[in-house]
């Protein structure tokens, strides 16, 4: 079996850019890869792309082709759908099918569209990634869904809102140099603390924003890579998937991300290593709260402790373990169905050393993404590493 | 939703709910759920029999929602809540009390009302 190397990663400036079209943010994160990776678009057998809400923004299904047609890739294309880890399912499909020898030269993408719909809609939209019958109609948002998991959370481990501020200010600075980032400023726990409330106890800045942008990796296998004398140190080693019951209601518990913890353990021991191994990780923090669960399921930290996670500074740049170096949804932005690539495109970056935050982990080797989708129903984890 | 074609297995639920009657599905294996369902969402069990919905519930989690969607826009700031129904857990909006009051631990009774925005009915819990 070979290794799915990341030859090449691109992403759009994510932020607010209503009028910009999915199918044309794709082409710049696309052809951004593809130029990475010094790969002709001639040699890519297949598009996976990431969508979420095209059909509500755009109303536009069918992306697939369009956004291979956008890129200049004549080649099948499909479109995968699982809320906030469209991409990261698209690009564990795209790994498998490297790895399996099915193909040599695959692009894995996402992009997402959102600010044309305005705050409400978008709220709206962002809604049916829960269960509609038994949640939204009772007026469950999703940072309402993500309230009531942080509520469960303080009321059996105990934390607080300042606690959770933590995690915005330590995103919002991982992201000061970030190009790409929709906020490229620091914020204060005060600050944090003095917004506006969106979903107690959840304000705005334990939100990430809305977000346009896409990204876009290309993978490719070893043979090929050897065969063109392609730059590619950096390969996904491991990926795993773990789905749970879409309606919190349904869940064992509201204060565990058992959905996380089945993907990280697949991933985990598809890549041969432990959860002490991972040097740097790039985790869905959709809401403060979900970066505690995030790495409490990844096993960083005991569940229960995550909260103090990044007020103790063990996430934080010159931490131990540093999580959301790219700045994370909450600072870079979250445009939905690219999510998952981004991290993985900030990821390999950061392992190659080209990357703003790169300094913080000259030696980092072995990297975790953590990409959920709704609250968790759905999760990818992938572990990229350095092999050469 | 669209144009009063009911929900199968969804909306007479919430009929029976609304008149006092509510009930839950309890698997073979005594899981609750909420209908409609083939198969028990925890131990793939396919025997169901209807069980009364206990009066009362627990509050598990809330929380009180200040931005909504279209659909709620109107009913802002509202809490909702997870409530634990010694069997099954529901997820409703809380009436008849004000959000600041509403805790975890409150008890309360399922119901159904309509939302202030689009008079659209939905479930509710209210205090006992």
């Amino acid at each position: 079996m070979s290794n799915a190397r990341v030859a090449g990663v691109g992403l759009t400036h994510f932020g607010v850019h209503p009028e910009r079209t999915s199918r044309d943010l794709f082409a710049e994160a696309g052809l951004a890869a593809l130029d990475d990776a010094g790969v002709d678009p001639a040699d890519v057998e297949g598009v996976f792309y990431g969508n979420f809400m095209g059909e509500l923004a755009e109303s536009q299904g069918h992306q697939g082709p369009l956004a291979a047609e956008a890129l200049g890739v004549d080649a099948p294309a499909t479109r995968f759908e699982s809320a906030c880890a469209s991409a990261g399912a698209a690009a564990r499909e795209a790994v498998k099918n490297v790895r399996n020898g099915e193909a040599d030269v695959l692009v894995a993408g996402g992009a997402e569209r959102m600010n044309n719909l305005g705050t409400a809609s978008t709220t709206e939209a962002l809604a049916i990634a829960a269960d509609e019958l038994y949640e939204v109609r009772a007026g469950m948002t999703f940072p309402g869904a993500y309230a009531l998991m942080a509520d469960a959370y303080f009321h059996e481990f105990g934390g607080s809102r300042e606690d959770l501020a933590a995690v915005a200010v330590k995103n919002h600075a991982n992201a000061l140099e970030n190009e790409y980032a929709q906020f490229q400023r620091e914020i204060t726990v005060d600050e944090a603390l003095d917004a506006p409330l969106i979903a107690e106890p959840l304000g705005l800045f334990d939100s990430c924003p809305i977000t346009d942008g896409a990204s876009a990796i290309v993978l490719v296998s070893e043979a090929y890579a050897d065969e063109h004398d392609l730059d590619a140190p950096v390969a996904i080693t491991g990926t795993g998937q773990g789905g749970d019951k879409m309606a919190l209601q349904d869940r064992e518990s509201l204060v565990y991300t058992p959905a996380a913890e089945a993907a990280a353990r697949e991933a985990y021991a598809d890549a041969g290593v432990t959860a002490a191994a991972v040097d740097v990780a790039e985790v869905h923090d959709c809401f403060t709260i979900a970066e505690v669960l995030a790495i409490e399921s990844l096993g960083f930290v005991e569940v229960g402790e995550g909260i103090t996670a990044a007020s103790d500074g063990l996430t934080s740049r010159d931490g131990a373990l540093p999580v959301n170096l790219s700045g994370g949804l909450k600072a870079k932005g979250h445009p939905v169905g690219a999510t998952g690539t981004s991290q993985l495109a900030e990821l390999t970056r950061i392992l190659r050393g080209d990357h703003h935050n790169s300094p913080a982990v000259p030696d980092a080797e072995v990297a975790v993404a953590h990409n959920a989708g709704g609250t968790v129903a759905s999760a990818v984890v992938h572990v990229l590493e350095v092999v050469e | 939703m669209s144009e009063n074609i009911p929900d199968e297995g969804y909306d007479e639920w919430l009929d029976a709910v609304a008149d006092g009657s509510g009930y839950y599905l309890s698997c073979a294996n005594g899981h609750g759920s909420l209908p409609p369902r083939r198969v028990c969402p925890h131990c793939a069990s396919r025997e169901f029999a209807r069980e009364p919905l206990p009066e009362t519930g627990e509050i598990e989690a809330f929380t009180v929602v200040h931005v909504a969607t279209p659909q709620f826009a109107a009913d802002t700031p509202y809490a909702t809540a997870v409530a634990d129904f010694d069997g099954v857990r529901l997820t409703g909006q809380l009436r008849g009390t004000r959000p600041e009051d509403v805790s975890d631990g409150m008890t309360v009774e399922a119901g159904v009302a309509e939302s202030e925005t689009t008079g659209e009915r939905l479930l509710v819990f209210r205090p006992r």
